[in-house]
């Protein structure tokens, strides 16, 4: 007799999606992050700033305002290139790097992440290359694969894009006949590397790129949050053909969803078509309350405010390092933004290391995640932004204690097989950012 | 009366926990219980003696949760929870001391050796490897004597794919289960005593898209093909609910577990898996198997509160 059975994949939908989803998946590691955000645990996993130090009551106070005075103008639909006094005010943040620009050059959008959405979505189909920093940012490779474009990463050094390497690359890829779209860069005190293009070696990267007819994205969501000396200037101030994606997160507070690109007039006109296919109009109630922020708040002087805070967490994150961690393993110095990329031994695989991390009451972020070719697998990123100077030096302590045992596992099995191996599901996540 | 569901926890399956914690609630408030959904903390103990004839359900996995120490302390502090004790989920929890003991009982369970990392150090790995690899032969399975949800658990081919198999395993835990790989079909078999005896429901046979049933295959709806009762002959879905029944009360288990099993081609279960804390997320097993036993998970977890109130 035959049984009547129930055959289900759990997902009535699952012959349907896009190929675009296809790496859209739940993740072991991805979920061992969910326990990163106990109390318990010292997370220098994520990128969250510590914005404990804003004027949190004169802020309430403008918004208060904000709404009892123009309410029916700053929660209603607006433009899709984005309100004219926040895009006026931008001209001013920008020109600490030394950007000058016009406002209507300006697109504002839902954080640089979604600047980076557009500008994938309005340039690259399928198949196209886009190039990359070795390692780079997580958040914009998820975006790029979820075009189907292909990430190339282009060899660094400790000064950034090694110039002759991108000139080689460009010219090995073009021969293959690709289409390479442009080179998506982090110059300033990269995410996750923490290093910084010199001036010189910026110079060499924009000539490259030029010659090579391929465009240069420049995300500069850290550049102001330098910690030694003033900013450098902004690769878009040499260049006007940059694509310059700018953001309120660190400089202000995440939660208001603000960033924008900088864009050459056709490419703008282009991204606000893209922003109102995509969303109409990026949050109006939000580009009042910064723009009133950038108007009546002493933002420069909490800039600084915020300077002094990571650089003591930066200070206390490298002098842990240089005591704790076993001989072989190296760090980077970064002198602004966020983060340490530290480099483990050969064999050191930091994401099957992960559990025992976590096992240690310490959280971070496995290398692999930060390239699309499963390169990093000896690579971790450690922020210094979220927790406090104390948390951060017993964090560091538990990582070496981490490290050690899994030097000692490796001694033993002898030195593990490198693997491609990628975290997957989308990798826009909060907890990595 | 109120029911405290316990879910995240501080184990590598929290998020797990979480969802599975997440469903039970929402299951128990539709079927008009009052909930408290609470982590495990500090603020825990406290909670519960302000709610006098609270009945826990606790829906950690891994760690605390399943290793049988919140469960011990819930006995000392009196306080009705729904599930295994503390003893045999310590039990359960470790594969090491679990497939020994369902195997006592007339079981069949996949040839293992348990080893703690310091006796490679002690004895020379190569040696060692090699020998597993003679005794067990490949392919073969690694795993953390103690975890759950496959984290940590490799299918190695081959003998130069096993240092990296046990560094990932030695990364939850410090001793690893080497065992032989069963070829056959993949089935989990629930088991329920909500008064009257432990009784298996239909087992579900699980056909991932990739060949492995690893976490991410687990938890991407849509990742796994899942057949309930399992596309096997009548005889044998009895044997496996035989199976895990057997496993059920071997290990002292109550209420409510999980048995995972291999069928070989000849028909025969081959158990290598119990769980005390069975996955409710929106993709885990037992949640199918109480459908096709004509139940909600809202019924199944009201009963057993019911039982233990």
């Amino acid at each position: 007799m035959n049984t009547p059975r129930h055959d289900t994949r759990l997902d009535r939908f699952v012959d349907s999606y896009a190929d675009r989803t296809n790496g859209m998946r739940v993740s072991a590691v991805r979920a061992l992050f969910a326990v990163a955000n106990r109390p318990e645990i010292v997370s220098l996993a994520g990128g969250m700033p510590n914005i404990e130090d804003l004027g949190l009551d004169a802020i309430a106070e403008n918004v208060s305002r904000l709404i009892r005075d123009h309410g029916a103008r700053v929660m209603q639909y607006g433009s899709g290139q984005g309100e004219l006094p926040i895009r006026e005010a931008i001209l001013d943040v920008m020109a600490l790097e030394g950007i000058s620009a016009h406002p209507d050059d300006i697109v504002i959008t839902a954080g640089s992440q979604q600047g980076l959405d557009l500008v994938t979505r309005v340039f690259c189909n399928p198949g196209d290359v886009i190039l990359a920093e070795s390692p780079s940012y997580v958040g914009a490779i998820g975006t790029f694969l979820s075009y189907q474009t292909e990430v190339v990463h282009v060899p660094s050094d400790e000064h950034g894009i090694d110039p002759v390497a991108l000139r080689e690359t460009i010219r090995r890829l073009k021969g293959q006949g690709k289409r390479v779209k442009f080179l998506y860069t982090i110059p300033n005190f990269n995410n996750p590397s923490g290093l910084t293009q010199p001036p010189e070696r910026r110079r060499e990267v924009l000539a490259a790129c030029n010659q090579g007819g391929v465009m240069v994205v420049e995300d500069n969501p850290y550049g102001l949050l330098t910690l030694e000396g003033d900013p450098q200037p902004a690769m878009r101030a040499d260049d006007a053909d940059v694509i310059y994606l700018g953001s309120f997160s660190k400089i202000f507070a995440p939660g208001f969803r603000v960033g924008w690109v900088l864009a050459p007039h056709a490419v703008r006109e282009k991204l606000v078509l893209a922003q109102e296919s995509a969303t109409l109009c990026p949050p109006v109630f939000s580009q009042f309350a910064i723009a009133d922020y950038l108007e009546r708040y002493d933002w420069r002087g909490q800039i600084v405010t915020y300077r002094d805070m990571y650089r003591e967490r930066r200070d206390a994150m490298l002098e842990e390092l240089s005591e704790r961690m076993p001989d072989g393993v190296t760090w980077t110095r970064p002198t602004g933004g966020f983060f340490v990329w530290l480099t483990m031994p050969d064999g050191l695989d930091s994401q099957a290391m992960l559990p025992r991390g976590v096992n240690a009451r310490v959280a971070y972020v496995p290398g692999n995640a930060f390239y699309a070719d499963g390169a990093g697998s000896n690579n971790l990123r450690l922020s210094y932004c979220f927790p406090p100077a104390d948390r951060i030096r017993e964090g560091v302590r538990r990582l070496a204690s981490v490290i050690r045992s899994e030097l000692e596992v490796q001694e033993i099995f002898g030195t593990a097989t490198r693997r491609p191996s990628r975290i997957g599901g989308p990798r826009v996540n909060p907890d990595l950012a | 009366m109120t029911v405290i569901v316990i879910a995240g926890g501080l184990s590598h399956e929290r998020d797990v926990s979480l969802r599975s914690g997440r469903r039970v609630t929402v299951a128990l408030r539709e079927a008009g219980h009052e909930v408290i959904e609470t982590d495990v903390s500090p603020e825990l103990l406290p909670l519960l003696e302000t709610q006098p004839g609270a009945v826990v359900v606790p829906m950690l996995h891994g760690g605390l949760g399943e290793d049988g120490a919140l469960r011990d302390v819930l006995e000392i502090v009196g306080v009705p929870f729904v599930g295994s004790t503390g003893a045999a989920s310590r039990m359960t929890f470790d594969k090491s001391i679990a497939t020994p003991v369902v195997q006592a009982a007339g079981v069949r369970t996949p040839r293992q050796v348990a080893l703690p990392h310091d006796i490679f150090r002690e004895l020379g790995a190569p040696a060692i490897m090699e020998g597993l690899g003679q005794q067990l032969g490949f392919p073969l399975m690694v795993k953390p004597s103690r975890s759950g949800s496959a984290l940590g658990v490799t299918r190695i081919n081959h003998a130069d794919d096993m240092p990296q198999a046990l560094v990932e395993a030695y990364a939850y835990g410090k001793v690893a289960v080497i065992e032989e790989f069963i070829e056959g079909t993949e089935v989990s078999v629930t088991v329920l005593d909500d008064g009257d005896g432990p009784v298996a429901l239909p087992p579900v046979e699980i056909r991932p898209a990739s060949g492995i049933y690893d976490f991410e295959a687990r938890y991407t709806a849509g990742a796994t093909r899942f057949v309930t009762p399992a596309e096997l002959p009548d005889d044998v879905l009895a044997r496996a609910g035989e199976v895990a029944v057997r496993a059920h009360r071997a290990l002292g288990l109550r209420h409510l577990s999980r048995s995972d099993m291999i069928v070989t081609p000849e028909g025969e279960p081959v158990f290598f898996e119990g769980n005390v804390a069975p996955g409710m997320t929106e993709t885990s097993l037992s949640p199918l198997a109480f459908e096709a036993g004509g139940r909600s998970v809202g019924e199944v977890f009201g009963k057993l509160i019911d039982l233990v109130r």
